[in-house]
């Protein structure tokens, strides 16, 4: 059923600190909201929870993409568009890229926000998988104080993360490490744009080191890091037996359990012959 | 409970405009209803089909994911505001002149994107009208002369065989 629009409430805070102080004051009832557009369409569909909403769109603190020597660091609100356009970051970061490129269309692509896409907590999420293999970090931020965490820790279920409910994740920070790493990444959905994963497949190798990294998406309640599977591929085991005990595919309504555990298998084959 | 309406200012297609909004009405409902702007069009209603798409300060958007609110201060293009006075502009031109048009109703937001994409590049080439498009669906499938609109508004040759 369609939502009762008047009774929703909506606050557009212009700073951080004012964020922080309106969540700390209420006892989990303000739900953070970016670009929307994944919050508007459950709010559509009567499926959104929450009654109140802090637009956190105009905070300048949550903006920014900055280089470091050890890290790349991005605020929460960085769009898949920011993603694109950042020269710097594209080369560095292709996976990250290859995901905001197949992230919805354009339109999506310059209101959905790599926070958005990451506390929603979808298995089916986009950049998730990407942001695994680069050991990215989350720093989630209240009044209390800072800390910062890895995305693998961040979830802890489906749709369930750590993240409290006076907290606010403020930045993303990729380690710049993997110069000497192979990507591949491959989405497969029903159609090429605009179209919800059945399985997304992120990867980077380094033959050099026998280092390998995956992860992927909507083959569990989570968006999963395959730290069995690549301990596995590095002692020399088979691949596709340890990444069928690792993820946990289901059937729902755009595709099988069976159908998703095949074509990770494939993906993974695809990813290691390359 | 009812929340309060909130007002917002907008400008819209180059004129300052104030409402009062719920601040999570969506901004679709906000142009048609409330500014009367009946050409930006409602198809899925949840970001798939791209019929709504209008450019917020200058950046193609969804405009049924887009809260009221969040638009506060913004300037807004719709279709109404693509034509100079009378004149079509030379997409909306092209669009004619190539049948890119059929039942009409994906055609305003198609010409946005098309607007958003030569805003940014001139001469994109056909890969990149695809690419510009993929996130708006025709509903009578007439996708290769929307693609050739889209080439013959920056080309006189249009696309190549």
């Amino acid at each position: 059923m369609r939502a009762h629009i008047p009774s929703y409430e909506m606050l557009a805070p212009k700073t951080l600190e004012e964020a922080l102080t309106r969540l700390a004051g209420g006892s989990g009832e303000w739900r953070i909201f970016a670009g929307g557009t994944d919050l508007m369409v459950l709010l559509e569909a009567g499926k959104l929870t929450h009654r109140r909403f802090l637009s956190v769109w105009r905070v300048q603190e949550l903006r920014g993409i900055t280089f470091a020597p050890q890290y790349v660091t991005l605020g929460s609100l960085t769009t898949y568009t920011d993603v694109l356009r950042h020269e710097m970051l594209r080369r560095e970061f292709p996976l990250l890229a290859a995901a905001a490129a197949e992230t919805g269309g354009v339109a999506t692509q310059n209101r959905g926000t790599l926070g958005g896409n990451i506390v929603n907590a979808s298995p089916a999420a986009d950049s998730p998988p990407a942001l695994l293999v680069y050991d990215a970090e989350v720093e989630l931020v209240s009044t209390r104080g800072a800390r910062w965490l890895p995305l693998r820790e961040f979830y802890t279920g489906y749709k369930t993360t750590q993240l409290r409910g006076d907290e606010l994740l403020e930045r993303i920070r990729l380690p710049r490490e993997t110069a000497g790493f192979k990507p591949y990444y491959r989405k497969v959905g029903t159609r090429k744009a605009q179209a919800i994963s059945k399985v997304c497949f992120a990867g980077l190798r380094n033959r050099a080191t026998a280092e390998v990294r995956i992860a992927l998406g909507s083959v569990a309640p989570v968006p999963l890091r395959c730290l069995k599977t690549e301990a596995v591929i590095r002692q020399g085991g088979d691949p596709a037996a340890a990444l069928a005990r690792e993820i946990a595919p289901i059937d729902d309504m755009r595709s099988t359990a069976a159908y998703r555990l095949r074509v990770a298998q494939n993906l993974l084959k695809e990813f290691l012959d390359a | 409970m009812l929340m309060p309406k909130a007002a917002i200012n907008l400008t819209v297609n180059g004129a300052a405009r104030s409402v009062a909004v719920w601040p999570m009405a969506r901004l679709l409902d906000v142009i048609r209803e409330e500014l009367g702007l009946t050409g930006t069009k409602e198809g899925c209603g949840e970001g798939e089909c791209g019929a709504c798409a209008i450019l917020l300060d200058g950046r193609l958007i969804n405009s049924c994911l887009v809260p009221a609110l969040q638009a506060d201060g913004a300037a807004i293009t719709t279709i109404e505001g693509i034509a100079r006075g009378d004149k079509l502009a030379p997409i909306q031109q092209a669009f004619l002149e190539c049948g890119g048009a059929q039942c009409g109703i994906c055609t305003p937001g198609m010409i946005m994107a098309a607007v958003s994409l030569l805003g940014e590049n001139a001469r994109p080439s056909e890969a990149e009208i695809r690419n510009a498009l993929a996130g708006n669906l025709c509903r009578c499938t007439g996708y290769m002369r929307i693609f050739e609109a889209v080439a013959r508004a920056c080309r006189p040759e249009g696309l190549q065989p």
